[in-house]
């Protein structure tokens, strides 16, 4: 159907968002390679001079580096894992018939809503304040001692707040899946004689694991990324045992002002997420196809 | 399984549920809850559920002390303003590749969609050097653009799985009666585009409200929208549960009952269309 004029057409229509997008990623990306080769510091400007890989040397054997990257993989692997499952229980629960089922799920999707600052901050004072938040009170009912959490269990803390946010996510995306699988099939392989736990692993997982595995891949590519949370309560601490490595670029760019530094380790982020995003990619693009 | 269900299951299977969902909302009741009451009773053990003085208070204090309406305004004018510039560049755009392919839009539609694959900090030192230098640093007009484009793929893709699904047998019929490209677009294209056009329009407002990266890193005061004035609350003088609990209420509400009306637009907008 395309001539060559509404080829041209459409090429023009379609040309100012790619220029645009083109602009914002590659303009800023070919500077942050470039910083990362300088010894460059805001403190001291005009100083600036190349220095090959050596902030690449410098970032890549610090401390903080190996345990931001520790703290990045736990974050990202704890969450979906909670998630992932949460999300399947949750899906199978909405999907069967409950009273008022329409408002239970508007309930339940609810936290993805909630803007980061917001969430991280509730859940630090009014739930897990070690005094007077409402953990505190309720391990106090069963004569327990009250945890304190961003002390004692900071990182725990923070996956719980992510956790809490995403899991909606899943729960709506694995939901949807759930809807689309066909009833037919779940009533023969039961006129057969199978159990609810052979249906679950035969006929719904596999159903659930093109849905699983996006939600799987958009998380991680967020997830790697998490900033907000850690910013308003932990600032990165105890120490470093909140710092991830989003976290930990940023202490280097805008606390201490090492912008090439930042800048490589900048590069070193870029490059874990696109480990990530060929996946995705080329799982959505198999999708184009049909 | 429906059919096998017992009116007791029923029943009880439906207060199970109820009971996992209301603790999942939990914490958004807690806050509400909350912020009508008096910074006290806020930090008091046990803490009070219905049977404390409710007051309005702590609302009229949030914006008497912080100017609150000043954030909320800024959070409305990024929303909308990256939302409509965004809609300008993505309805043309996905208009052209879902109506006029040619042999590498597929490919341009995966290139989008992985530059939003790119992690902020990964672009964070440059953006903020060139905001600095060309005095965009706590802009609402440099805020917008930050957020459109940061936005613009999501945009597109969306607005591409809804075009796709238009019948163009229609858009045919209309070319041969001789209607030139724009009243294509503006009689028959549009209206049936207008539904997914709204939820695209929904999903970025929503997408922009809650940014807190870019907002956190970019602002001051000038151009702060709320994720950056609940931040502040971070470093509290005194009792504030009350007063950060009335400021979280106003700041998610208008966000919530947009999701609400729009979360199965969202499953389509969130996955690039690989899931529906």
């Amino acid at each position: 159907m395309s001539t060559r004029a509404s080829t041209l057409t459409g090429r023009i229509m379609s040309a100012p968002s790619i220029i645009v997008l083109f602009l914002w990623m590659a303009v800023p990306l070919g500077m942050t390679i470039y910083f990362s080769f300088l010894r460059y510091n805001l403190l001291s400007p005009g100083m600036e001079e190349w220095i090959g890989t050596l902030n690449y040397e410098f970032f890549l054997t610090d401390p903080a580096f190996f345990a931001s990257l520790a703290n990045t993989l736990l974050l990202v692997g704890s969450v979906l894992v909670i998630t992932v499952v949460g999300g399947i229980l949750l899906g199978l629960m909405l999907d069967q018939p409950i009273f008022g089922r329409g408002i239970l799920r508007l309930l339940v999707i609810a936290p993805f809503f909630i803007m980061p600052t917001v969430n991280a901050l509730v859940w630090k004072n009014l739930l897990m304040d070690p005094v007077s938040g409402m953990f505190a009170w309720i391990a106090s009912l069963f004569g327990l001692p009250a945890i304190d959490w961003f002390t004692n269990a900071p990182l725990t803390s923070i996956i719980i707040m992510v956790s809490w946010q995403w899991l909606p996510f899943a729960v709506l995306i694995l939901l949807t899946a759930l809807q689309s699988l066909d009833r037919d099939q779940k009533e023969a392989a039961q006129m057969d004689g199978a159990g609810p736990v052979s249906i679950f692993f035969y006929i719904t997982l596999p159903h659930l694991s093109r849905a699983i595995t996006v939600v799987v891949l958009i998380e991680t590519i967020f997830l790697l990324t998490v900033f907000a949370e850690i910013f308003v309560t932990t600032g990165g601490g105890p120490g470093l045992a909140t710092t991830n490595i989003a976290f930990l670029v940023y202490t280097q760019a805008l606390l201490q002002f090492d912008v090439g530094g930042a800048s490589a380790g900048g590069i070193v982020a870029v490059i874990l997420a696109n480990i990530v995003a060929i996946f995705l990619i080329r799982l959505i693009g198999k999708n184009l196809d049909k | 399984m429906e059919s096998k269900q017992t009116p007791l299951g029923y029943v009880s299977f439906s207060v199970f549920a109820w009971i996992v969902g209301l603790l999942i909302f939990f914490p958004i009741f807690w806050m509400v809850l909350t912020s009508f009451k008096s910074e006290l009773e806020a930090v008091s053990i046990p803490p009070s559920f219905i049977s404390f003085d409710w007051t309005l208070e702590n609302y009229a204090e949030v914006q008497e002390r912080s100017n609150y309406f000043k954030f909320a305004m800024n959070s409305v004018i990024l929303a909308v303003g990256s939302t409509l510039v965004g809609l300008v560049f993505a309805v043309t755009c996905a208009w052209a590749m879902a109506f006029n392919p040619t042999k590498r839009t597929k490919d341009a539609l995966l290139w989008m969609l992985s530059t939003k694959m790119m992690p902020p900090v990964g672009v964070l030192v440059p953006i903020y050097l060139m905001f600095r230098d060309w005095g965009l640093l706590d802009t609402r007009f440099g805020l917008i653009m930050v957020l459109f484009l940061m936005n613009l793929p999501i945009m597109v893709w969306m607005l591409y799985t809804y075009f796709k699904e238009i019948p163009t047998d229609i858009l045919e019929a209309a070319r041969m009666d001789g209607a030139t490209l724009p009243k294509e677009i503006i009689f028959v294209l549009l209206p049936m585009a207008v539904p997914g056009i709204a939820s695209t329009m929904l999903l970025n407002i929503i997408l922009a409200w809650n940014e807190a990266f870019w907002t956190l890193n970019l602002t001051t005061s000038d151009a702060a929208p709320l994720t950056a004035f609940i931040a502040s609350y971070s470093s509290p003088e005194g009792l504030f549960w009350a007063k950060l609990s009335a400021a979280s209420t106003l700041a998610v509400a208008p966000i919530l009952v947009i999701g609400w009306f729009s979360q199965k637009q969202l499953v389509r907008g969130l996955t690039f269309g690989a899931v529906k």
